[in-house]
Protein backbone atom coordinates (compact mmCIF):
# COMPACT_ATOMS: atom_id res chain seq x y z
CA UNK A 1 0.00 0.00 0.00
CA UNK A 2 1.33 3.45 -0.85
CA UNK A 3 0.38 6.91 0.44
CA UNK A 4 -2.13 7.60 -2.37
CA UNK A 5 -3.90 4.27 -1.76
CA UNK A 6 -4.15 5.04 1.94
CA UNK A 7 -5.63 8.45 1.12
CA UNK A 8 -8.10 6.82 -1.26
CA UNK A 9 -9.29 4.35 1.40
CA UNK A 10 -9.90 7.16 3.88
CA UNK A 11 -11.65 9.24 1.19
CA UNK A 12 -13.93 6.30 0.28
CA UNK A 13 -14.97 5.94 3.93
CA UNK A 14 -15.62 9.66 4.32
CA UNK A 15 -17.64 10.78 1.29
CA UNK A 16 -18.53 14.04 3.09
CA UNK A 17 -14.88 15.19 2.98
CA UNK A 18 -13.15 16.71 -0.01
CA UNK A 19 -10.32 14.57 -1.39
CA UNK A 20 -7.96 17.50 -0.88
CA UNK A 21 -8.86 17.68 2.81
CA UNK A 22 -8.26 13.94 3.19
CA UNK A 23 -4.83 14.49 1.65
CA UNK A 24 -4.12 17.28 4.14
CA UNK A 25 -5.28 15.12 7.04
CA UNK A 26 -3.08 12.17 6.11
CA UNK A 27 -0.10 14.42 5.37
CA UNK A 28 -0.56 16.29 8.68
CA UNK A 29 -0.38 13.02 10.62
CA UNK A 30 2.90 11.94 9.03
CA UNK A 31 4.40 15.45 9.18
CA UNK A 32 3.55 15.69 12.87
CA UNK A 33 5.45 12.47 13.58
CA UNK A 34 8.53 13.74 11.70
CA UNK A 35 8.38 17.13 13.44
CA UNK A 36 8.13 15.50 16.86
CA UNK A 37 11.21 13.36 16.18
CA UNK A 38 13.07 16.37 14.78
CA UNK A 39 12.54 17.98 18.23
CA UNK A 40 13.81 14.79 19.88
CA UNK A 41 10.34 13.75 21.08
CA UNK A 42 8.79 10.28 20.98
CA UNK A 43 5.46 9.38 19.39
CA UNK A 44 3.75 6.46 21.06
CA UNK A 45 0.77 4.97 19.27
CA UNK A 46 -0.49 2.14 21.47
CA UNK A 47 -1.25 -1.04 19.56
CA UNK A 48 0.57 0.22 16.48
CA UNK A 49 4.06 1.16 17.64
CA UNK A 50 6.34 3.91 18.85
CA UNK A 51 8.63 6.26 16.95
CA UNK A 52 11.68 7.49 18.82
CA UNK A 53 15.10 8.97 18.24
CA UNK A 54 18.29 7.04 18.96
CA UNK A 55 21.71 8.57 19.41
CA UNK A 56 24.63 7.09 17.52
CA UNK A 57 27.96 7.93 19.14
CA UNK A 58 30.80 9.47 17.19
CA UNK A 59 33.15 6.80 15.85
CA UNK A 60 36.13 6.28 13.63
CA UNK A 61 34.76 4.93 10.36
CA UNK A 62 36.61 3.54 7.42
CA UNK A 63 36.20 4.24 3.74
CA UNK A 64 35.53 0.69 2.52
CA UNK A 65 37.11 1.42 -0.85
CA UNK A 66 40.36 3.00 0.26
CA UNK A 67 40.61 1.71 3.84
CA UNK A 68 41.20 5.28 4.97
CA UNK A 69 40.02 6.24 8.50
CA UNK A 70 37.42 8.97 8.75
CA UNK A 71 35.93 10.65 11.80
CA UNK A 72 32.13 10.10 11.87
CA UNK A 73 30.29 12.64 14.03
CA UNK A 74 27.67 11.75 16.63
CA UNK A 75 24.22 11.62 15.02
CA UNK A 76 20.58 10.94 15.75
CA UNK A 77 18.51 8.43 13.80
CA UNK A 78 14.78 7.61 13.71
CA UNK A 79 13.68 4.31 15.24
CA UNK A 80 10.37 2.43 15.20
CA UNK A 81 9.34 -0.28 17.61
CA UNK A 82 6.29 -2.34 16.66
CA UNK A 83 3.44 -2.34 19.19
CA UNK A 84 2.35 -5.55 20.87
CA UNK A 85 -1.08 -5.72 19.26
CA UNK A 86 0.28 -5.26 15.74
CA UNK A 87 3.09 -7.76 16.39
CA UNK A 88 0.49 -10.29 17.49
CA UNK A 89 -1.68 -9.57 14.46
CA UNK A 90 1.25 -10.18 12.11
CA UNK A 91 1.47 -13.64 13.63
CA UNK A 92 -2.25 -14.30 13.43
CA UNK A 93 -2.84 -14.07 17.17
CA UNK A 94 -5.67 -11.56 17.16
CA UNK B 1 13.35 17.20 28.05
CA UNK B 2 11.87 14.48 25.84
CA UNK B 3 8.14 14.63 25.44
CA UNK B 4 5.94 11.74 24.39
CA UNK B 5 3.21 12.46 21.88
CA UNK B 6 0.16 10.23 21.57
CA UNK B 7 -2.85 9.82 19.29
CA UNK B 8 -4.31 12.87 21.07
CA UNK B 9 -1.51 15.12 19.81
CA UNK B 10 -1.91 13.83 16.26
CA UNK B 11 -5.65 14.40 16.27
CA UNK B 12 -5.10 17.86 17.76
CA UNK B 13 -2.81 18.63 14.78
CA UNK B 14 -5.50 17.40 12.36
CA UNK B 15 -8.09 19.49 14.21
CA UNK B 16 -5.94 22.64 13.88
CA UNK B 17 -5.03 21.96 10.26
CA UNK B 18 -8.40 21.03 8.80
CA UNK B 19 -10.98 22.38 11.22
CA UNK B 20 -13.03 19.21 11.68
CA UNK B 21 -14.41 18.44 15.13
CA UNK B 22 -11.98 17.01 17.68
CA UNK B 23 -13.99 13.83 17.69
CA UNK B 24 -13.86 13.38 13.93
CA UNK B 25 -10.16 14.27 13.86
CA UNK B 26 -9.50 11.50 16.40
CA UNK B 27 -11.49 9.02 14.31
CA UNK B 28 -9.50 9.88 11.20
CA UNK B 29 -6.18 9.32 12.99
CA UNK B 30 -7.54 5.96 14.12
CA UNK B 31 -8.64 5.02 10.57
CA UNK B 32 -5.21 5.82 9.19
CA UNK B 33 -3.54 3.57 11.77
CA UNK B 34 -6.14 0.84 11.21
CA UNK B 35 -5.70 0.79 7.43
CA UNK B 36 -1.95 0.61 7.82
CA UNK B 37 -2.23 -2.19 10.41
CA UNK B 38 -4.68 -4.16 8.22
CA UNK B 39 -2.37 -4.00 5.20
CA UNK B 40 0.61 -5.10 7.32
CA UNK B 41 -1.38 -7.92 8.96
CA UNK B 42 -2.14 -9.13 5.40
CA UNK B 43 1.60 -9.25 4.78
CA UNK B 44 1.57 -6.17 2.54
CA UNK B 45 4.23 -3.49 2.90
CA UNK B 46 3.19 0.12 3.47
CA UNK B 47 5.23 2.73 1.62
CA UNK B 48 4.63 6.32 2.60
CA UNK B 49 6.72 8.54 0.35
CA UNK B 50 8.93 11.03 2.22
CA UNK B 51 8.06 9.25 5.50
CA UNK B 52 9.27 5.67 5.26
CA UNK B 53 8.45 2.05 4.46
CA UNK B 54 7.00 -0.54 6.80
CA UNK B 55 7.63 -4.08 5.63
CA UNK B 56 6.84 -7.51 6.97
CA UNK B 57 9.66 -10.03 7.11
CA UNK B 58 9.58 -13.75 7.78
CA UNK B 59 11.99 -15.00 10.40
CA UNK B 60 13.04 -18.65 10.40
CA UNK B 61 12.84 -20.83 13.49
CA UNK B 62 15.98 -20.90 15.62
CA UNK B 63 17.20 -22.09 18.97
CA UNK B 64 17.25 -19.30 21.49
CA UNK B 65 18.64 -19.23 24.97
CA UNK B 66 17.24 -17.80 28.16
CA UNK B 67 20.04 -15.36 29.04
CA UNK B 68 19.36 -15.73 32.75
CA UNK B 69 19.26 -19.53 33.05
CA UNK B 70 21.22 -20.50 29.93
CA UNK B 71 18.45 -22.90 29.05
CA UNK B 72 17.82 -23.53 25.34
CA UNK B 73 14.36 -22.67 24.08
CA UNK B 74 13.00 -23.12 20.55
CA UNK B 75 11.94 -19.86 18.86
CA UNK B 76 9.19 -20.56 16.36
CA UNK B 77 9.18 -19.06 12.87
CA UNK B 78 7.49 -15.66 13.05
CA UNK B 79 6.77 -12.50 11.15
CA UNK B 80 8.28 -9.21 12.20
CA UNK B 81 7.76 -5.64 11.08
CA UNK B 82 10.66 -3.46 10.02
CA UNK B 83 10.54 0.27 9.40
CA UNK B 84 12.94 1.95 7.02
CA UNK B 85 12.85 5.73 7.40
CA UNK B 86 12.94 7.89 4.27
CA UNK B 87 15.92 10.13 3.54
CA UNK B 88 13.79 13.14 4.38
CA UNK B 89 12.96 11.73 7.82
CA UNK B 90 16.58 10.78 8.50
CA UNK B 91 17.82 14.22 7.47
CA UNK B 92 15.22 16.08 9.52
CA UNK B 93 15.85 13.96 12.60
CA UNK B 94 19.63 14.32 12.24
CA UNK B 95 19.44 18.10 11.67
CA UNK B 96 16.86 18.75 14.39
CA UNK B 97 18.87 16.94 17.08
CA UNK B 98 22.27 18.35 16.20
CA UNK B 99 24.46 19.91 18.87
Amino acid sequence: MIRSELIQKIADENPHLYQRDVERIVNTIFDEVIEAMARGDRVELRGFGAFSVKKRDARIGRNPRTGESVQVEEKHVPFFKTGKLLRDRLNGKS
Amino acid sequence: MTKTLTRMDLSEAVFREVGLSRNESAQLVESVLNHMSDALADGESVKISSFGTFSVRDKAARVGRNPKTGQEVPILPRRVLTFRPSHLMKDRVADGNKG
